[in-house]
């Protein structure tokens, strides 16, 4: 257990408490707020691991602008703040779909890997040479997904718009 | 150097709570930030084998990801505010009309 | 199917028209049809059919028998058309001179009644009906004249009783008209069984290998058929003859036939289909001629029995027309017993058949025209006719001594023949017997003609003479009757035995004695008859006979025994039977029927409704139980789909990961 290891653990930790406080606050805000920490650990693992640009952009996209809309949405849908039972009663059926979930990919994993190999080597993967990769190779990606930004932007005004005496 | 199999099982631990996550809560908009968690666990996979076998792709799809996730969050948000606007409310059971 | 069979030209020269003997037969049967579908639509509904076809078959039948005056020799064709085992069944054409002379008979009598109706028949309310039956009757004979086999004798045969029943019953709303159109049909049914019969007899002695006539008369002569087998299918043959020619004892349905309009007397009861009979006599002579001697000698009683009974009992008649019907029957009694004379005798009876069909529908008409004019049959309600009537009058006196004898009128040629032909064989019971009866004949002759032209009108009407339609005709028959005399007379030539003959033509023979005798006998039958009727007297005098006018009234009682012991013993327990039979044999099993079709339709609606509706319903209620339990699926709540949806997705990797 290097070094790397231990502070992945913890974050990784960290990660999983706050994903599940996610999952079970009673309280929508606090759970909003359990998402930036879970999302934040991630995105330390992603700079942990060396990949540095989707490190910072996990920070500012996610933490910065997600979380912000869901704020906002849980805001304009007048949220109840408090304390209040936000599960619903297959609680159950969820539990046990997740842990099969769980437990089909650890088994998965087991399969193909096993516990101690491969060895992730940590090294930089410079913003430089990601900018290289997105215009160069995956550049028709890149526009699709803008496109794809483009159409989400106008769907979302669209839907919300209020019907104006039409 | 870390061992891989530690960031898979992270990344299914995570991806498990965010379905259990849909699965379970109530609140629509809850539900959007479980299916976050779920896509978080699949960026990290990502980064994970693309920083094993250093290819950037698995690093340019996950940022790929992530605008599309922002992305859909856009839409999904705006289609709960529009449920919100007709049921004044925004719990998943009551939006039920295909209940028999 | 058709094979056209062998055509056998005897003359010299080509087959002339008589190739077309057939169409002859067929005109009057495309009319007939042509009349049943178009004729009430026709302008003066529907005679020019039958008027033009028989016309046109007249010519055709002149024709014909130029062919025969030529010098020309028979001529016979047929074609096959089916077959029943051995037996061929054909339909052909037998032309020779006698077919000729028969063809010109049925055609000229029947024109003239096709005209004479055209007035007569005026404004009836089956006048298109009567012309139909009318053509087919024509037709039908036409085919008895032309066939060369049995069956096709036959058909026509029959064909004639049926048209005849019609005719007769043609005024049916009158129950005394179809009930002698049923006395007809009965009448004359007891006689074609035998006759049916005895074909089948001489069929079957050929071995059921043919039907024709020649061939069977071939085979005949030469002795290939057992003599007793020839007289029995003689005698039955004659049974036919006795009950279509009104031959003793199954005479009694002629003088009731008269119910019937008279145009249907003249042509069927006086003219054609009374002498089938004895034509088939003539036809199949060699039958007659091959039999043993005691078939022709019974033939001949026969006759002679006719002939003078019917004579006799025309004496008393006070209806015209049945005066008229006895004679007929007394001629074919002549006939008959000619018949039985030899082939001499044949010949003679032809000539007979030949002359007497014309002046015989020339006195029916006449006495149409008369009763016409008076609307009545009775000579009592007569008289004085002669006066108002003179077209009539005359030709009806050409008939009357024609009829009654006098030369040079045809009639007395051919009762001449008749005489010579028993005083050559030397048959002297008969020779007396009708030498008495030619005189009853002259006699009765010529009451009917005093009590009818002569003397004062009696009756209460306005007589008049009659259209020129109906006088057309009479005009017509009777210059025929005035000629038709010398083509039989030894003297002229005698061409009509050139045409008719049995085997080889005979040379005829011109007695005086015989001649003279017959004369005589006549006149003074016509001078007795003159004295005694030239003043009308109530009563009539030959009532002054006592038992025996009683016994001649009452036609010998004839009628009375066959209704008393044969028809009532036979109709009412056979009634009664028929009745009992339907009602609980053929109704009970009719009623059976119905009750078990009710409970098998019970049976029935059970499994349909129990069985059949019962497992649909049961489909379509398991469907819909199915249904309202896969529902609680449907819950509406996207999460429990969501949750489903991983759960698949879980199990599937693991499946596809571990295969």
């Amino acid at each position: 257990m290097t070094s790397q290891e231990y502070a992945f653990v913890v974050l990784a930790l960290v990660g999983t408490v706050a994903a599940v406080r996610v999952v079970t606050a009673d309280n929508v805000v606090r759970a909003a707020l359990y998402l930036v920490g879970a999302l934040g650990s991630v995105g330390a693992i992603y700079l942990l691991l060396g990949a540095e640009f989707v490190g910072w952009v996990q920070i500012l996209i996610y933490v910065g602008a997600i979380v912000i809309l869901f704020l906002f949405g849980l805001m304009l849908t007048k949220a109840p703040i408090g304390r209040d039972a936000l599960d619903n009663q297959s609680r159950g059926l969820a539990a046990l779909v997740g842990l099969a979930i769980l437990a089909g990919l650890v088994f998965l994993m087991q399969d193909a890997f096993g516990w101690n190999d491969p060895k992730v080597e940590l090294a930089h993967a410079t913003s430089e040479a990601i900018g290289e990769s997105i215009f160069r190779q995956y550049v028709l990606p890149f526009e699709a997904v803008s496109f794809v930004l483009l159409a989400a932007l106008i769907g979302a005004i669209v839907l919300s718009r209020r019907d104006e005496g039409s | 150097m870390i061992r891989l199999p530690l960031i898979l099982f992270f990344s299914a631990t995570l991806f498990s709570i965010g379905v259990y996550g849909v699965l379970a809560r109530r609140n629509a908009v809850l539900v959007l930030m479980s299916i976050e968690l779920m896509l978080n666990a699949v960026n990290l996979n990502l980064v994970g084998f693309s920083q094993l076998w250093r290819d950037l792709t698995g690093q340019v799809f996950a940022l790929f990801v992530i605008a599309i996730a922002a992305a859909e969050v856009g839409i999904g948000l705006a289609i709960v505010l529009l449920i919100y606007r007709n049921r004044e409310t925004i719990n998943v059971n009551e939006v039920n009309l295909l209940k028999w | 199917m058709f094979q056209h069979g062998e055509e056998v030209a005897e003359a010299a020269g080509s087959a002339g028209l008589t190739r077309y003997a057939w169409v002859v037969a067929l005109l009057p049967l495309l009319s007939a049809a042509v009349t049943l579908f178009f004729g009430k639509r026709t302008p003066g509904r529907g005679w020019i059919y039958g008027v033009i076809t028989v016309g046109a078959g007249l010519l055709l039948s002149l024709g014909i028998l130029w062919h025969f005056v030529d010098g020309g020799g028979t001529y016979a064709s047929s074609v096959d058309w089916f077959q029943i085992g051995p037996l061929h069944m054909t339909l052909g054409q037998y032309v020779d001179g006698l077919t000729a002379v028969m063809l010109i008979v049925v055609t000229a009598v029947s024109l003239c009644v096709h005209v004479y109706s055209i007035g007569y028949m005026h404004g009836d309310q089956r006048f298109t009906w009567f012309y139909v039956a009318l053509s087919l009757f024509t037709a039908a004979m036409l085919n008895v004249v032309i066939a060369d086999n049995l069956f096709q004798l036959l058909v026509g045969w029959e064909v004639m009783g049926f048209c005849s029943y019609i005719l007769i019953g043609h005024w049916w709303e009158e129950h005394v008209n179809s009930s002698s159109a049923i006395k007809a049909f009965i009448t004359t049914r007891i006689g074609d069984v035998p006759f049916m019969f005895g074909i089948f007899v001489l069929v079957a002695a050929t071995g059921f290998a043919t039907s024709n006539i020649v061939e069977i008369e071939h085979l005949i002569a030469g002795d290939e058929i057992s003599r007793a087998v020839v007289s029995i299918a003689a005698l039955l043959l004659f049974g036919g003859a006795v009950g279509k020619s009104a031959q003793f004892p199954l005479h009694v349905w002629l003088p009731d036939a008269m119910a019937g309009p008279t145009p249907v007397s003249a042509l069927i009861h006086a003219a054609t289909m009374v002498a089938a009979g004895v034509y088939m006599v003539g036809r199949l002579y060699g039958v007659f001629i091959n039999a043993d001697p005691w078939v022709l000698q019974f033939v001949g009683v026969i006759g002679v029995i006719t002939a003078f009974g019917a004579g006799l009992l025309g004496l008393v008649q006070d209806d015209i027309k049945r005066v008229l019907a006895y004679s007929t029957v007394s001629q074919l009694g002549y006939m008959i017993t000619l018949m039985a004379a030899g082939p001499a005798g044949r010949n003679a009876a032809f000539f007979h058949l030949f002359s007497h069909a014309f002046f015989k529908a020339l006195l029916f008409l006449g006495s149409g025209s008369v009763i016409h004019a008076c609307h009545t049959n009775n000579m009592s309600e007569m008289g004085g006719l002669r006066k108002p009537m003179p077209i009539t009058f005359w030709t009806f006196l050409i008939g009357s001594l024609a009829l009654a004898g006098v030369p040079p009128l045809a009639g007395f040629f051919s009762k001449d023949e008749l005489l010579v032909a028993l005083e050559h064989e030397h048959e002297w019971g008969l020779f007396v017997a009708l030498l008495i009866a030619a005189g009853v004949t002259a006699f009765y002759t010529t009451r009917m003609v005093m009590q009818t032209f002569f003397g004062g009108y009696r009756g209460h009407g306005h007589p008049h003479e009659s259209p020129a339609t109906m006088t057309g005709p009479l005009v017509a028959l009777a210059t025929a009757t005035l000629g038709l005399g010398f083509l039989g007379f030894a003297a002229t030539g005698a061409p009509f035995f050139d045409w008719v003959f049995f085997e080889e033509p005979e040379e005829i023979t011109f007695v005086v004695w015989v001649a003279a005798l017959s004369v005589g006998v006549v006149a003074l039958g016509i001078g007795t008859g003159y004295l005694v009727y030239r003043r009308w007297r109530e009563p009539d005098p030959i009532a002054a006979l006592g038992p025996a006018y009683t016994l001649l009234v009452n036609k010998y009682f004839l009628d009375t025994i066959y209704w008393r012991g044969i028809i009532r013993p036979v109709r009412d327990p056979l009634a009664a039977f028929v009745y009992w039979t339907n009602q609980n044999i053929l109704d009970a099993a009719v009623n059976g029927a119905a009750r078990i079709t009710q409970v098998s339709s019970r049976g029935v609606q059970a499994f349909d409704q129990d069985v059949i509706d019962g497992a649909v319903n049961g489909i379509g209620q398991t469907a819909g139980f199915t249904g309202g339990l896969l529902r609680y699926l449907q819950s509406g709540n996207v999460q429990r789909y969501a949750a489903f949806l991983f759960a698949g997705v879980v199990i599937l990797a693991v499946i596809f990961t571990r295969i």
